[in-house]
């Protein structure tokens, strides 16, 4: 709510809009200067964990109801994305595990869920909040590095969990002393297998957050226009739409960069180098 | 950007969602789908194995229909053939029993012939020797002569 039209109160719209809704786990209160690693962003949980549940809600719903003759519409639907989830998978992972194509449809839907968040109206679900008490409200779990990370740093230990298992501790270790120079430059190695594998991380998750929380800062900054006049207002419309048009895009793609990604590291992971 | 517990509490619900995805969402959806790619493999072997049927049943019944037609048409021809003879035999059954039938009358003739000859020639001896008695009357005893009479009678 831009309701000012000096430079302060547009650089407070955009701080008001980038501000968690923050819970400090150490006094169990509501406190948006809370810092520390003992503090929760309730808005980012919640409406992770909200998509999340629509996903599976929705998901199981189907399976629970699937036949094998003509499907349904939301059927179909499913079909379609878990089919192309699994062309996916069995494109990119060698061999077969049970675990890989769950986790590739879990990440691609519920990261797709919470990238459309973005395409929500910036000012609507902040301005109900309000309304119920609340005076922050971020809306975009991607949007959140706390969020990202928590999914990229559990490929990480998928990763590892799937290397342990396809060549054991001792195939492991062997490969991460000898390759990619030799058992001479062990130590090189070494350094070098750690600094990739916390690459993959690392990489993952700024991705997705960057992607997202640009996205988001130029929806914040068009809705910015909305309140400089009729000129401007029209413009930001149209801005809004295009940026709006474009980000569908934007959403997608990163989902699927993320699932792809996640299924290409698990896939070397599995594999003897 | 501040890293803190959030982070755990999205790890926990991540590895939550994706066993609940793997235990309870993926399988019956895969199974079904991979059951209806079956039975559509099924229903399209199906039916190229009855197309191939149906190709055997009717080339089968097109040979079966030459045949047939091949069979019918050496019947008819037998029967005409056995017709012909019959025709033939009763022909020539016909000829022999007119041929036989003529040549009885043709005897039966000749035979009246015969009688009426003798008949006639009996007669006329008869009539001759009337005659001749008329005229040899007085001079010709008819117990004298009974022997030359009766000759003359035979000779006649």
């Amino acid at each position: 709510m831009a309701s000012g039209k000096s430079e302060g109160s547009a650089t407070d719209y955009v701080v008001h809009h980038l501000t968690n809704l923050k819970l400090d786990l150490t006094t169990m209160t509501l406190d948006p200067y809370a810092t520390g690693f003992w503090v929760v962003h309730i808005d980012s949980i919640v409406f992770s964990l909200l998509l999340g549940g629509l996903f599976l809600w929705f998901f199981r719903k189907v399976a629970k109801s699937v036949t094998t003759g003509v499907p349904s519409g939301a059927q179909n639907l499913v079909e379609m994305v878990v089919d192309f989830v699994d062309t996916q998978v069995k494109e990119t992972f060698p061999g077969h595990h049970p675990l890989i194509a769950p986790l590739a449809l879990t990440i691609f839907v519920w990261v797709f869920l919470m990238n459309c968040m973005d395409l929500v109206p910036v000012d609507l679900l902040p301005t109900l909040a309000t309304g119920v008490g609340l005076d922050y409200l971020k809306v975009v779990p991607s949007t959140d590095v706390n969020i990202t990370f928590g999914l990229s740093l559990s490929v990480l230990a998928l990763i590892f969990y799937m290397n342990i298992h396809m060549k054991g501790w001792g195939g492991l270790g062997k490969e991460a002393l000898t390759q990619p120079f030799g058992a001479k430059l062990a130590p090189f190695n070494l350094l070098l297998r750690i600094v990739e594998e916390l690459a993959k991380p690392i990489s993952l998750s700024l991705r997705l957050f960057g992607n997202l929380f640009a996205g988001e800062l130029i929806f914040i900054l068009i809705a910015l226009l909305f309140t400089q006049g009729a000129v401007l207002f029209v413009t930001g419309l149209a801005l809004h739409w295009l940026w709006a048009v474009f980000h569908i895009l934007v959403v997608t793609l990163q989902a699927f960069v993320f699932m792809v990604l996640t299924i290409v590291y698990l896939g070397l992971a599995a594999e003897h180098h | 950007m501040t890293i803190n517990a959030t982070l755990i509490g999205q790890m926990i619900a991540f590895a939550i969602f994706v066993w609940f995805t793997m235990k309870y969402v993926w399988p019956p959806i895969a199974s079904a789908m991979a059951e209806r790619q079956q039975k559509i493999a099924d229903g399209l072997a199906a039916a190229e194995k009855g197309a191939r049927a149906l190709q055997d049943a009717s080339s089968q019944a097109e040979a079966e229909l030459v045949k047939a037609r091949e069979e019918a048409r050496e019947i008819v021809a037998s029967a005409n053939r056995q017709a012909t003879a019959l025709v033939e035999e009763a022909r020539e059954q016909a000829k022999v029993e007119a041929q036989r039938i003529r040549e009885a009358a043709e005897g039966e003739v000749d035979q009246q012939v015969m009688q009426a000859r003798t008949a006639l020639q009996k007669h006329v001896g008869r009539l001759v020797v009337e005659a001749s008695a008329k005229i040899l009357r007085k001079e010709v005893n008819a117990d004298v002569h009974n022997d030359l009479l009766k000759q003359v009678e035979a000779q006649v």
